[in-house]
């Protein structure tokens, strides 16, 4: 067992914290260029070769920068389909979403939209989009209506393995959300005066922020065994992904309840990015399944199959 | 983007070497942990009778005792991973602890990174072999968290120190052959200087230990009386006058090489949760609870395994030994808790008609000491937000 990062990694997430951090809103294009829609995809269809757990890391980052692109659903499905439009989404040419439920994320910016009918998962063709205004504006939801089955993409039974990636995604951008709602409070706690000192220094501003490192870390430690064994298609896949995006939903969103608190009325106002966080924190929570139902997931497994 | 090459990935299973090595642990714990210590839980358990120091005997003559040391000084020389291995099978299994732990987890490696050659060839193998047993007198009534208010006095006389004062919250100390011990050698110092860092002889005259009776019922810990307790120069680790920096020594490897053993302990107790969950039943709520401690069990461990990854990289544990403390002693005590709600009214029962012989009422109630005890939940926030965070200073 090592479980340090790899220099590749470490490559990885400074190369991706940089750009995120000078690229207001990157184009599916931009990220094509970077490697970064095309990491996992075999290197003989125009993608990086890399590894779950290389992507991961981007996963991480783009979390943190609440990054407005269709990454997670493109990734989500990837693996799954075919090398034709595995090569032209490591092209910058498609990306993807997966109309599951009622609503759909990433109508606003994914080209193709799949839909599940039956023992397969279609593309759907020429079905009407509505984005709606979400909380979130980084990752609109919306509606399709109409359009009809094009090609098969792959059998629905893969959905379950599907489902395993989703949540391990979404685990590893908590984890990002959580670190930089962190970051910020820290950074303000220890340049913020009063009563003549710095609040950092009063223990009922620092506690609450190590406990959102401690939580964030072991979140962060969940996030990637579960990145693991999606990597591996390890049998614990669809319990690991699950603990770890019920576990790192409730770290972010108590990471920036706690962030807002010690920034105070700053916290509080539109222009500060932490309400931003916050509500990405809040859609991954709620999305797919919450907290409390993951876990339920977790107890029967654990409770029974004896 | 980068190409995939030298890539050596993070995982999470056992190497080749380190398979062999953990079945090569199972093999000798299934062979030689006698039955009758089998399920041990803790608690007084780990120093009453004879049987414990020959079990304690037993794992040393069966190489398993010093696992990570150095072969000089009597180790197997082995990477920290194989000692993390070893304390995940013997969690595993159940056995007792070694006698030693507050030797070979503190005193003795204070004295291979801090103590004289003949400190080593002195200490170190009898300790390995369970031979001398340690304990350790840092706190006092009225230096607990707050360390550097240390008052024990250590008069200089001649070639020896002279030791007065009070220490407590030792544990072994009521069979402990030697303690390493916090005195103050310059009366006019304040807080962390004048501190020295000595070797007491517990069998030494003016030494008085007195068991504290504590909230399970049992005596785990002790106070100690020194009065004109004489301590020859010899016994001085590190420089007179500065102790604190050894004891700093002391306290980071308390913390580095404790992690394993508590989340293998931590995964005992949750197994044997979920086995009650199943015996007696547990509501939705219930379950949703027990779930997010098992979730929170995984996290822990691979957050052992993280921390390990460090220690190896630089050597000396990291602070992520102190993540790994403050949530595993919050974690057990929620365990203990959901074991007495599932077990209702009857947990209040104690011998002989206790369910599992009063086994989680009194790992609840013993779960309490845990954010006390090797550094306190809130000195180890401080440490975090201090330390890992970099936030101003709280005093």
């Amino acid at each position: 067992m090592d479980l340090s990062f790899t220099p590749l990694q470490e490559e990885l997430r400074d190369q991706a914290r940089r750009f995120l951090a000078d690229t207001a809103e990157p184009t599916w294009a931009q990220l094509a260029e970077l490697g970064w829609t095309g990491a996992s995809v075999a290197e003989e269809h125009g993608g990086a070769g890399l590894g779950f757990l290389e992507e991961a890391v981007l996963h991480e980052a783009a979390g943190a920068a609440l990054l407005h692109a269709p990454l997670w659903s493109t990734s989500t499905l990837l693996p799954f389909l075919q090398a034709e439009d595995q090569a032209a989404v490591a092209a910058g040419e498609r990306s993807w979403t997966l109309a599951l439920a009622p609503l759909v994320p990433d109508l606003d910016t994914a080209t193709h939209v799949a839909v599940v009918g039956g023992d397969t998962v279609w593309e759907l063709e020429g079905a009407g989009r509505e984005v709606l205004a979400t909380s979130d504006e980084s990752r609109p939801l919306g509606v399709v209506s109409g359009g009809e089955a094009g090609r098969a993409l792959f059998p629905s039974e893969l959905l379950p393995a599907l489902r395993a990636r989703s949540l391990t995604i979404l685990a590893l951008e908590a984890v990002g959300v959580a670190a930089r709602a962190l970051e910020l409070a820290v950074a303000y706690a220890t340049e913020r005066e009063q009563f003549g000192r710095r609040i950092g220094t009063y223990q009922a501003v620092s506690h609450p922020l190590a406990s959102s490192l401690a939580d964030a870390e072991l979140a962060r430690s969940l996030a990637w065994w579960a990145a693991w064994c999606v990597a591996h298609d390890e049998p614990d896949a669809p319990v690991a992904a699950a603990a770890a995006k019920a576990d790192a939903a409730d770290a972010a969103v108590l990471a920036c309840e706690r962030a807002i608190q010690v920034l105070g009325g700053i916290g509080f106002t539109w222009e500060h990015v932490l309400h931003r966080l916050y509500k990405r924190a809040l859609w991954i929570q709620t999305w797919e399944a919450s907290p409390a139902q993951l876990r339920a997931e977790v107890a029967d497994h654990l409770l029974d199959t004896a | 983007m980068p190409k995939r090459s030298s890539i050596a990935p993070v995982d999470f299973r056992d190497t080749p070497e380190e398979a062999r090595f953990r079945d090569e642990v199972r093999s000798w714990l299934d062979a030689n942990l006698p039955d009758e210590l089998r399920g041990h839980g803790g608690g007084a358990a780990r120093f009453d009778g004879p049987e414990v120091r020959a079990w304690s005997r037993a794992l040393y003559d069966g190489g398993w005792v010093g696992i990570s040391w150095p072969e000089e000084y009597g180790g197997r020389g082995l990477s920290p991973r194989f000692q993390a291995i070893y304390l995940e099978e013997e969690a595993r299994a159940e056995g007792p602890p070694h006698i030693g732990v507050i030797g070979l987890g503190m005193a003795g490696p204070t004295i291979i990174t801090r103590g004289t050659e003949a400190q080593k060839a002195r200490y170190l193998q009898p300790l390995l072999a369970a031979e001398e047993i340690w304990c350790q007198g840092f706190s006092e009534p009225g230096a607990g968290s707050d360390l550097a208010g240390v008052r024990t006095s250590a008069r200089l006389e001649d070639d020896r120190f002279v030791l007065d004062g009070q220490k407590v919250w030792s544990s072994y100390a009521h069979i402990a052959d030697f303690c390493i011990l916090l005195a103050r050698s310059d009366p006019t110092s304040e807080r962390h200087a004048g501190l020295t860092y000595v070797i007491v002889d517990m069998h030494a005259p003016g030494v008085d230990v007195r068991p504290l009776r504590q909230i399970t019922g049992e005596s785990e810990f002790n106070e100690i009386f020194l009065s004109g307790v004489e301590v020859p120069l010899d016994n001085v680790i590190g420089d007179v006058g500065g102790g604190w920096d050894v004891a700093m020594t002391t306290l980071l490897h308390e913390r580095g090489t404790l992690g394993f053993a508590l989340v293998a302990r931590l995964e005992v107790q949750v197994q044997k949760l979920l086995a009650l969950a199943v015996d007696r039943g547990a509501t939705p709520t219930q379950r949703e609870a027990i779930a997010r401690e098992w979730i929170h069990l995984q996290a822990l461990r691979v957050t052992a395994y993280r921390s390990l990854s460090a220690l190896e990289r630089t050597g000396i544990p990291g602070p992520e030994g102190s993540i790994l403390k403050l949530q595993w002693s919050e974690a057990n005590q929620r365990v203990t808790k959901l074991a007495l709600e599932l077990l209702g009214a009857d947990a209040q029962l104690l011998a002989p008609n206790a369910p599992y012989g009063g086994y989680w009422t009194t790992q609840q109630l013993r779960s309490r000491g845990n954010t006390i005890e090797a550094g306190t939940s809130e000195i180890l926030r401080n440490i975090l937000a201090e330390r890992v965070l970099g936030l101003p200073r709280s005093r």
